[in-house]
């Protein structure tokens, strides 16, 4: 029977782990070249540890090895689990560590201006290693709050092991650009939280309006529903020519930073796009209010503004959240693209890189991309977490 | 404190729920709206605190004409009590009571008093219950809580919407007594709505009782017992054992009577009802019961024969 099988064994931790072997042998684990315009030679994990590889090493990792494979056989055991999240935490600084000497090594045995990239290997194993990790600390199943501890610990040795890679080629091209990454933060964010608060806003009349107006629900639905299949760019696009329009007719909206590029289409255009999850999610929020409080709280004598701020939306806002936090994760994702617009932010180096093939840097722009992304995600897990403990 | 309602009519898709309803309420009274289901008790209850509107007619609080008011001052002067309770579930028990002393603008510390007062009111220790949530609670201590709420700002009314219907007959039973502790000792006017015979019986110091959105007859209980004006009311009380409700009206005290030849060898409690009496005699097989006050001092005899006489 597969599915007593799936209970008995981890079975994801094997695929996992295959994924992870199999990226070990058939892709590049960095990318050697002489200097930033060539593309380098693939260089594998085996060359990698042929050349650096001690007796250490190797009996790590064959260490490492056999806990997987007790993990596979037994992972009702939370011992074992333990290990094996920790081991992963050593095996991602290790990854890192490996890449980084070898960089070492190749900087001093040929010249100065060699590139160590990362390559598909190293990022495939990486990945592996944290989704080992993730399942690992899913079975040990804790509370929110310890699981959401655990795993920001568990990146602690790669963060200390940072420096370590400073000739790895991301490394160098973080060095050269490091002062524009603050900007860009903070310009992100600042679309993300100009598109998400009117967005909260809007979406929470609109649904406390829809409550008692079926027919608003069955207008506005299919037209939020519309904006969110168009494409991102498209819609970017759109309003480009309405809002270049309207700065050119009323020269004062010019002046307050409204225009065709910049912040302003991207800026409507995101709040368009978190308004569907909002609205969802506060109207579901607001009927599951139960009609009887709401009764008792007007035969009291509360007014609609009162029972509203009282009542219905707390009783509505672990629902709400969930939509929040959708809203929030899929604003920041998106606002990568409003790059494209001129709205500047993350995506500004992103797209940099893109233009100009360096990987590296495009890597540099996702990266707190996806860190921005995940941190909001895990704010409101953890105030969503919070509320159910104390309703 | 008087509610009067003038030839009250109220439709619902053309057809007459209500129709030419007169009634005059006074200070004290706990009055009782009994009837069968769609005879249009809740729906006069409803109309005093404005939660449903009247089609016709005028209602009067306190001599002024209920649409005059302010709709949100109307409803805070008015306690509201009803069977599914509606406490608010994200907020504690002590919360939950002080909602309408806090619309009103009362300081912390008189609305935590009030609070307390009204917990020890309803015999639930504050010290207990007061910060806990309601869905930590039983169906009757949510109860206790939601009529708690109902009294917080000390209202001229009382309106409650069978408040005690989805209670199990012990709890229900318990309600009734502190209900009527309530009454007794604050003199409150109360409107109650409900369609249990003997909670009407036990409870009302005057009963309106309504068939299709008319009244079939006002008054005392004992009134509609001995005097039913038609069949409907003498049906709807029970014809059968319309006796036997009369007799759990009246107290034993006025039968006691000095006991002559040997002591009767079963007692019963000089606050006994009639009824109770009677029953227990017949569970005896006895034709006489000793009474006995508190402390089990024999105050003389009652006699099956002497009880069945008026």
């Amino acid at each position: 029977m597969p599915v007593s099988l799936v209970q008995r064994f981890n079975l994801v931790l094997a695929v996992y782990v295959a994924l992870a072997i199999g990226a070990a042998y058939g892709l590049p684990f960095l990318r050697i070249a002489p200097n930033r315009l060539l593309s380098g030679e693939p260089v594998y994990l085996s060359d990698v540890l042929q050349q650096q590889g001690s007796p250490l090493v190797f009996a790590l990792v064959v260490a490492i090895f056999a806990l997987i494979c007790i993990a596979v056989w037994q992972p009702k055991r939370r011992i074992t689990q333990a290990l094996v999240s920790l081991a992963m935490a050593a095996g991602l600084a290790g990854l890192w560590l490996l890449a980084g000497q070898s960089a070492n090594f190749a900087t001093q045995a040929e010249n100065p201006l060699t590139r160590t990239a990362l390559g598909a290997g190293f990022w495939t194993m990486a990945a592996m290693t944290w989704m080992i990790a993730l399942d690992a600390i899913d079975r040990l199943q804790l509370t929110t709050l310890r699981r959401l501890l655990l795993q920001s610990a568990l990146l602690l040795p790669l963060l200390l092991s940072l420096n370590e890679g400073q000739h790895l080629s991301i490394a160098k091209e973080y060095a050269t650009q490091s002062d524009i990454f603050g900007p860009a933060i903070l310009r992100h964010l600042q679309i993300v939280f100009l598109a998400v608060i009117p967005a909260l806003v809007v979406g929470l009349l609109l649904a406390s309006r829809m409550t008692r107006a079926r027919h608003l629900r069955q207008a506005l639905f299919p037209v939020l529903n519309v904006i969110q299949t168009i494409p991102s760019i498209a819609l970017f696009g759109l309003l480009m020519a309405p809002l270049a329009w309207l700065a050119f007719q009323f020269p004062a909206l010019g002046r307050a930073g409204i225009s065709g590029v910049g912040m302003a289409p991207a800026v409507i255009a995101l709040c368009l796009y978190a308004l569907l999850p909002i609205v969802r999610s506060a109207l579901a929020g607001l009927e599951q209010v139960p009609a009887e409080a709401v009764n008792a709280a007007r035969a009291m004598g509360m007014s609609a503004r009162q029972l509203f701020w009282q009542i219905e939306l707390p009783l509505a806002l672990p629902v709400l959240l969930i939509g929040l936090r959708t809203a929030v994760v899929q604003t920041t994702g998106l606002a990568a693209v409003s790059a494209l617009v001129g709205a500047g932010g993350l995506g500004q180096i992103m797209f940099d890189g893109l233009f100009s093939a360096a990987n590296e840097l495009v890597i540099l722009g996702v990266i707190p991309i996806v860190l921005l992304a995940i941190l909001a995600d895990t704010f409101f897990k953890v105030l969503s977490s919070m509320m159910s403990s104390h309703p | 404190m008087t509610i009067k309602f003038e030839n009250i009519c109220k439709f619902y898709d053309g057809a007459a729920a209500i129709t030419d309803l007169n009634l005059h309420i006074q200070q004290g009274e706990l009055l009782v709206l009994l009837g069968p289901s769609g005879s249009g008790k809740s729906t006069v209850l409803k109309m005093v605190n404005r939660m449903t509107s009247h089609d016709a007619g005028q209602i009067f609080f306190n001599g002024r004409e209920i649409n005059s008011f302010n709709i949100q001052d109307l409803r805070r002067r008015m306690g509201y009590a009803m069977q599914s309770v509606g406490l608010f579930p994200h907020r504690t028990v002590a919360h939950n009571i002080a909602t309408v002393p806090k619309l009103l603008g009362w300081d912390a510390q008189r609305v935590q008093a009030r609070v307390n007062e009204l917990l020890k009111l309803l015999a639930m220790d504050p010290e207990q219950y007061a910060s806990r949530y309601p869905h930590q609670l039983s169906g009757g201590q949510q109860q206790r809580v939601g009529v708690a709420r109902a009294l917080a700002a000390d209202p001229d009314v009382l309106l409650m919407d069978e408040p005690f219907g989805a209670l199990d007959p012990v709890t229900r039973a318990a309600l009734q007594l502190a209900l009527k502790k309530i009454h007794r000792a604050t003199g409150k006017t109360i409107l109650f709505v409900t369609h249990d015979i003997d909670e009407a019986l036990l409870l009302a110091t005057r009963i309106v009782l309504l068939n299709h959105g008319h009244i079939a007859q006002v008054g005392t209980p004992l009134e509609l017992l001995q005097r039913p004006a038609n069949d409907f009311v003498a049906n709807f009380l029970g014809r059968s054992d319309l006796g036997l409700k009369q007799l759990s009206l009246r107290s034993i005290t006025s039968h006691i009577k000095a006991i002559e030849g040997p002591e009767p060898s079963h007692t019963v409690a000089h606050t006994a009802t009639l009824r109770e009496a009677i029953s227990q005699m017949a569970t005896l097989h006895v034709s006489s019961l000793s009474v006995v006050d508190e402390s089990g001092t024999v105050l003389g005899q009652v006699k099956a024969a002497d009880l069945l006489e008026n």
